[in-house]
């Protein structure tokens, strides 16, 4: 077991009766690092976190937080949650829901300052039940960091924000991680992972496909866009054997290709009209579609 | 956003240690709010701190007043019957059902994934329990000279330490039926036990024959029986015999809940 990581799940495996849940994942959290996990539903994500929260015991192999269990409650004095799907009390006030979670741990922020960071002060009087979705995201990611955690977990934390209050998240988020907190988010949204994450792993059917940085889950994936205005008809570039598919979009032509510079060539070539060339990497959006697309889930 | 880096300390906290003094507030935290919530939902306020005493002031003051003068033993068991029923409501009720939502909506989950005292969660309700079994107890003491009752300070105490322990059992009840049955099922089960538990026992009225035989596996029977003997009403079985039931009652059933609550959450 490496000390050095924060959260470390080895060879994990979770069966729920003869569903596989987690198929020998590995997931490592290091220091100062906002680790984005990525996967369609059902891929794991929620019981990968669950392992790592001591929520859940591995049938198979291991879960540590800070190299220790996280069924001890002193290994999670260390950690901040925010998850998926959790009722509060909805008679409790916003500053109470704070204060409560506050007194878990040894040196917590006041709600005051939790509620500034997180941008809900204006919410601190109101009954939690009284609160929007959006704003009950919003508290329960005030609940997470109000314990000054090291590490924070957070589950699909910015589903229900509009854009302004997803973006006042990534701020703070951006805010902990250079104060040197680290973060596990798992999100849906890939624009998030971009956005935010120095890791990401993607997982599919308990296992994980890929893992590293952004840019190189997408260099994983070859394929590049082209998009141009041009005289040729989809047919024609279709036809093309180094042309993946061709498509028509508002007489433009989007071509995906694995080569990009030798469709350029001959694209140049046939076309004396050729316009307004684009070509563009696959997003982690398309990288993320065709790893997991690529594993038939 | 200088303002927000401003409000942050220069380096985390790096001691997972929890002061002593810490961890008492975590528990007084967790059960001022447990309480606080429940004296905010009317719906379970209203009829557990009230009823008792109103039904008490109907039946014993307002319609059979002037009968029980005349029997001071009628009058006491009408005065054990409501404040006991008072007792009940809020342990059974306030287990069975919030445990069986709080498991199935993910409050509990988030609780033993955040760094809370793991008994802090029942002992909170447990004090939330206690301190309505006290308030109602109090309210019936309150009014207690309207149906000509009179208790010495010995008899005074004994009947609020009944009272207040007496709400234990019942909280064992409802954490029992809370971490086994469903959020929607949890109310009919919680109904059926609180029904049986009250009429079954022979807590409001004599029972017949039959019934008076089985009536000693209900824990009301027990905490009547107890509250007899304190204020001198002629009362069945040996008083060590009925704690022992209601300790028993409540160690097993906690037993029995909390270990599948701490398996299966």
């Amino acid at each position: 077991m490496d000390n050095a990581y924060l959260a470390d799940l080895s060879g994990a495996k979770k069966k729920f009766g003869s569903i596989v849940a987690l198929d020998g994942l590995d997931l490592q959290v290091r220091p100062g690092e906002l680790f984005a996990v990525l996967g369609p539903n059902g891929a794991g994500k929620t019981t990968a976190i669950s392992l790592l929260l001591g929520l859940q015991q591995p049938d198979a192999g291991t879960a540590r937080l800070f190299g220790k269990s996280p069924q001890l409650v002193e290994t999670r004095r260390q950690i901040g949650v925010m998850m998926q799907e959790a009722a509060l009390a909805p008679e409790l006030r916003v500053r109470e829901q704070i204060d409560l979670v506050a007194s878990y741990y040894p040196v917590p922020l006041t709600p005051e300052a939790a509620m500034e960071l997180t941008h809900t002060t204006a919410l601190a009087d109101r009954p939690y039940g009284k609160l929007s979705g959006g704003q009950k995201r919003q508290v329960q990611f005030a609940m997470a960091i109000v314990g000054q955690p090291k590490l924070l977990f957070l589950d699909e934390p910015t589903v229900g924000l509009d854009v302004q209050a997803r973006e006042l998240l990534w701020v703070t988020l951006r805010k902990l991680v250079n104060n040197g907190a680290s973060i596990v988010l798992t999100t849906h949204y890939l624009e998030e992972a971009e956005a935010l994450a120095d890791r990401v792993a993607v997982l599919a059917k308990g296992r994980v496909l890929a893992s590293g940085t952004v840019n190189e889950i997408r260099s994983l994936v070859v394929r590049k866009r082209i998009n141009c205005s041009t005289t040729l008809t989809v047919e024609e570039v279709a036809a093309w054997p180094e042309v993946e598919n061709a498509t028509a979009v508002k007489q433009r032509l989007l071509i995906t290709v694995n080569n990009a510079e030798s469709v350029l060539r001959r694209l140049l070539a046939a076309d004396q009209n050729l316009r307004e060339v684009e070509v563009r990497s696959a997003g982690l959006a398309e990288a993320f579609v065709e790893l997991t697309q690529e594993n038939k889930v | 956003m200088s303002a927000i880096s401003a409000q942050l300390p220069n380096q985390l906290a790096d001691s997972a240690v929890m002061p002593t003094k810490r961890l008492l507030r975590a528990y007084f935290t967790e059960a001022k709010y447990e309480t606080l919530r429940m004296f905010r939902t009317p719906a379970f306020a209203i009829p557990f701190l009230g009823l008792p005493v109103l039904l008490y002031l109907l039946f014993a003051v307002a319609i059979f007043g002037a009968a029980i003068r005349n029997d001071l033993n009628a009058g006491l068991f009408m005065f054990a019957a409501f404040a006991l029923f008072g007792v009940m409501g809020p342990g059974i009720f306030g287990f069975g059902m919030l445990v069986a939502n709080e498991r199935e909506h993910g409050l509990l989950t988030l609780k033993r994934a955040l760094p809370m005292p793991p008994p802090a969660y029942l002992v909170a309700k447990l004090l939330m329990a206690v301190m309505f079994a006290a308030i109602v107890m109090a309210t019936m003491f309150a009014v207690m000279p309207l149906g000509h009752l009179h208790f010495s300070f010995a008899q005074f105490f004994a009947l609020a330490a009944v009272g207040i322990f007496g709400a234990l059992p019942f909280c064992a009840i409802g954490l029992f039926i809370g971490v086994r049955a469903t959020s929607r099922s949890a109310p009919a089960f919680v109904n059926i036990i609180y029904q049986l538990m009250m009429h079954a026992s022979g807590l409001f009225y004599p029972l017949p024959k039959f019934l008076r035989a089985i009536a000693p596996v209900w824990p009301t029977y027990h905490l009547q029986q107890l509250f007899f003997r304190v204020v001198g009403v002629p009362s069945q079985g040996s008083a060590i015999i009925h704690i022992a039931v209601l300790t028993g009652v409540t160690l097993l059933l906690s037993f029995f809940a909390m270990h599948r609550l701490a398996s299966k959450g």
